[in-house]
């Protein structure tokens, strides 16, 4: 069985099997439009950084609303098939206590060609850390702290657009 | 009638619980769900300008009708990635 697309999970992220399955999608999509196959696959890891802020950081903690979250992933999938309309996109994001250097997110962008997948693959983290609702709890030498960042407005069109100005950098 | 209402994050903590059910008025809104919390928790009272809201799995505005078994869910500023 191929892997979800989408996914909120406590287990540690395999980017291989996200791989198979986007590029499996994409493959789907190219036999049913006639368009090219796929000639490009980015893979965006997320890692957990031993600083933040001038702290040595021990570990984090995500919390997430799963089922919205996933929700947002397909959202975010959906706003970058309006840019990128041949890209296939798979977004898996880890929960509860993750170590660093282990993975917190996957990224995967499938496209014909590499520039498409590169920008939808910078455009879905910027909008991950727009409007996904999940949250760190960074655990330091010193104490603990939740982290917080944007206030999730999916519908706000100016953060919208500012990722995809990032996403064409 | 009655919602659900989750909690995540730091407003779970300052709330203590990550669920709880809320008693609302006919013709309630999510903004109403959120004064009633805040009348039992207090100290959550800062959060409101920087909240988001959702209905039944749809971010929605405070403005939004609630109605009975609806699972409203507060969230603070997110950070995943």
């Amino acid at each position: 069985m191929s892997a979800a697309l989408f996914a909120v999970t406590g287990a540690v992220l395999d980017a291989p099997a996200l791989e198979r399955a986007v590029v499996r999608a994409h493959g789907e999509d190219s036999a049913r439009t006639g368009d090219p196959g796929a000639g490009a696959v980015t893979t965006f890891l997320g890692l957990v950084r031993d600083q933040n802020l001038g702290r040595r950081v021990l570990h984090l903690d995500y919390e997430a609303y799963e089922p919205l979250a996933v929700r947002s992933f397909e959202r975010i999938a959906e706003e970058a098939a309006v840019h990128w309309p041949s890209i296939r996109l798979g977004i898996h994001h880890r929960t509860g206590p993750v170590a660093i250097g282990e993975a917190s997110i996957v990224i995967v962008a499938a496209s014909a060609h590499r520039a498409e997948a590169f920008a939808a693959s910078r455009y879905a983290i910027e909008r991950v850390k727009q409007i996904a609702p999940i949250w760190k709890r960074e655990y330091f030498e010193g104490g603990d702290v939740w982290i917080e960042g944007a206030v999730a407005a999916p519908d706000d069109l100016e953060a919208r657009d500012k990722a995809r100005r990032l996403s064409c950098a | 009638m009655r919602v659900t209402v989750r909690l995540f994050a730091r407003l779970r903590d300052i709330a203590g619980t990550s669920e709880l059910a809320a008693d609302v008025a006919p013709g309630a809104t999510i903004a109403d769900v959120w004064a009633g919390l805040v009348a039992r928790h207090p100290d959550l009272a800062p959060y409101e300008r920087s909240l988001s809201a959702a209905r039944n799995l749809e971010y929605s505005r405070f403005s939004a009708a609630v109605a009975d078994a609806d699972e409203i869910a507060f969230m603070p500023p997110v950070s995943g990635g």
